[in-house]
């Protein structure tokens, strides 16, 4: 039995678009994975805090307001600075070519504009997950 | 650095990832339970259940940080139902705990009930026992929304909060029997709604029988989660039962019984494993299936013939 798929969703800075993460979190939770949503208008500190004790494999982020070039590194320096440099981030929403190849080297592992398929979501999410295999020490 | 060595340094990230290789099962899990187990055992345990929808996350989200403002070390594990078909889960407990103080360090662990139909998941009281080895001193374990005999909490706490709303009032009758027994402490919950003084009254009748046989008398508590009143009162009967059963010695009594039924679980699934592996597999359960067909053999025959062939060796 393989294990379950575990992702944080979140809502960061005064952003109230919230149908798009919505239909998302849906339909990763029909795909078979555990999905946890934050809710809006959280901070970057509260985000990768969740992430960390939700001990997610990637972590969603969804921005619609225009604030993505300053939230996305916010988070991902946090995580890597808290020691969930491992988890994905990834995300959506209304974002410019030009600022999708910025962050995507800035670390965001990949970002799905209005329109974007949830078949096409899943399907990244479940390829990402599984190449990404950690081995770690138990004891 | 092992993620255990990382853990007793006090690293969350440690924790948390300990907690998922229990929940999965990974190869190891039992020998890190083995020493997580023996340097536990101060951490109490508070059960929040009731049906869903009824307020246990929006109880937690300011219990939790009653605890907190007290001095505790707090965690809290939610559960929420896996889906049956898909084994997917929205773990929305979450989203109603937005007023605990993260940064005071309170720890919120998110769980899928995974196939599980008691109410927890079947790693639960395992988490538990990361989160007590850990250094945590008090744990809130939110149910799924549950009915009347989904009641594994009992077993993974010390005191069981049941929450309930004014529209449960009808259902008192009904449900008499499992969830209105376990209650340490009763929550009757969205107080701000109209039955709630009928639901405390008609609570109080039928828990009255109950108390002539208990040294503990069940607190009723009115609470509105959403608008914050009346929850120190609540804090203060749990805070109460805690020391109730302290004083009385029922609390060494209680995980007494509670270990007992634990190491019998553990028993019995090793057995039951064996059995599996060595008796059931295999097509002699299908020649003796149609032996019993053709009125040659019965079932309890059968079964009585495997087990001494089990317990003696054939
Ligand atoms: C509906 C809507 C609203 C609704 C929101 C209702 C709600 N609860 O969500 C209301 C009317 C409230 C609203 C308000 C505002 N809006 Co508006 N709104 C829209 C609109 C028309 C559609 C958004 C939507 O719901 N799409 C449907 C969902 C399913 O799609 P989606 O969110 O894009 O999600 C998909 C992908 O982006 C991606 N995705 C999104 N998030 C994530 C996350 C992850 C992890 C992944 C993998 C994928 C992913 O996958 C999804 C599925 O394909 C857009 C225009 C547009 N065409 O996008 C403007 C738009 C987003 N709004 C805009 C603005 C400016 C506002 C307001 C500021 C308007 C104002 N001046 O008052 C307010 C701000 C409100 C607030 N507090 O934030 C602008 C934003 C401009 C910008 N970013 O530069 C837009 C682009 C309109 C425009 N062209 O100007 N809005
Ligand atoms: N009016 C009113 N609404 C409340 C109160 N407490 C909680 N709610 C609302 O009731 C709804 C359910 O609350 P939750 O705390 O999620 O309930 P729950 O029992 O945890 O639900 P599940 O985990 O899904 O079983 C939310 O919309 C809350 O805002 C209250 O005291 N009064
Ligand atoms: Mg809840």
């Amino acid at each position: 039995m393989s294990e379950k798929i575990r992702v944080l969703l979140a809502k960061p800075g005064l952003d109230g678009h919230d149908r798009g993460v919505k239909v998302v979190a849906a339909a990763l939770r029909d795909a078979g994975m555990e999905v946890i949503y934050t809710g809006l208008r959280q901070t970057p500190e509260q985000i990768v805090t969740a992430a960390i004790q939700e001990d997610v494999d990637v972590v969603g982020v969804s921005i619609l307001s225009g604030a993505h070039m300053t939230l996305f590194p916010a988070i991902i320096d946090l995580l890597r600075q808290r020691g969930g440099g491992d988890k994905l981030v990834f995300g959506g929403g209304i974002i410019p070519d030009e600022d999708i190849a910025a962050l995507e080297k800035a670390g965001v592992s990949k970002l799905f504009t209005p329109g974007a398929s949830t078949v096409d979501i899943i399907d990244w999410v479940r390829k990402a997950v599984a190449a990404r295999k950690k081995d770690e020490k138990l004891l | 650095m092992s993620l255990y060595t990382e853990f007793l340094d006090g690293s969350v990230v440690a924790l948390s990832r300990i907690i998922s290789h229990i929940e999965n099962r990974r190869e190891g899990y039992q020998e890190v339970l083995s020493r997580l187990y023996r340097s536990g055992g101060r951490m109490y345990r508070i059960g929040v259940t009731g049906p869903p929808g009824a307020g246990k996350s929006s109880l937690v989200n300011r219990l939790a940080g009653l605890a907190a403002e007290a001095g505790h070390r707090v965690a809290v594990i939610c559960v929420d139902p896996s889906s049956p078909f898909t084994g997917g889960a929205l773990l929305g407990d979450r989203l109603r705990m937005q007023d605990i103080p993260l940064d005071k360090g309170v720890f919120i662990r998110s769980m899928g009930s995974r196939g599980s139909t008691g109410g927890l998941a079947a790693a639960t009281s395992n988490v538990a026992v990361a989160l007590d080895a850990f250094g945590f001193d008090t744990l809130f374990i939110e149910t799924v929304g549950v009915g009347q005999m989904e009641l594994d909490i009992i077993d993974a706490c010390d005191t069981v909060v049941v929450t309930l709303v004014p529209e449960s009032g009808d259902a008192i009758q009904a449900l008499k029997a499992g969830l209105m027994e376990i209650a340490d402490i009763f929550a009757v919950n969205k107080a701000d709604r109209a039955g709630a003084e009928q639901m405390v009254y008609d609570l109080q009748s039928a828990m009255e029988m109950k108390a002539i046989h208990s040294e503990w008398i069940v607190p009723i508590v009115a609470t509105q989660a959403t608008g914050n009143v009346n929850l120190d009162e609540l804090y203060r009967h749990i805070v109460g039962h805690k020391a109730f059963l302290e004083n009385t010695g029922l609390l060494a009594r209680k995980r007494t019984e509670q270990l007992k039924k634990k190491v019998e679980q553990v028993l019995v699934k090793s057995i039951q494993r064996d059995i599996d592996r060595t008796l059931l597999n295999g097509a002699a359960l299908d020649e003796i299936a149609l032996r019993i067909m053709r009125g040659e053999d019965d079932p309890y025959s059968a079964g009585q013939a495997l087990f001494q062939r089990y317990k003696f060796g054939s």
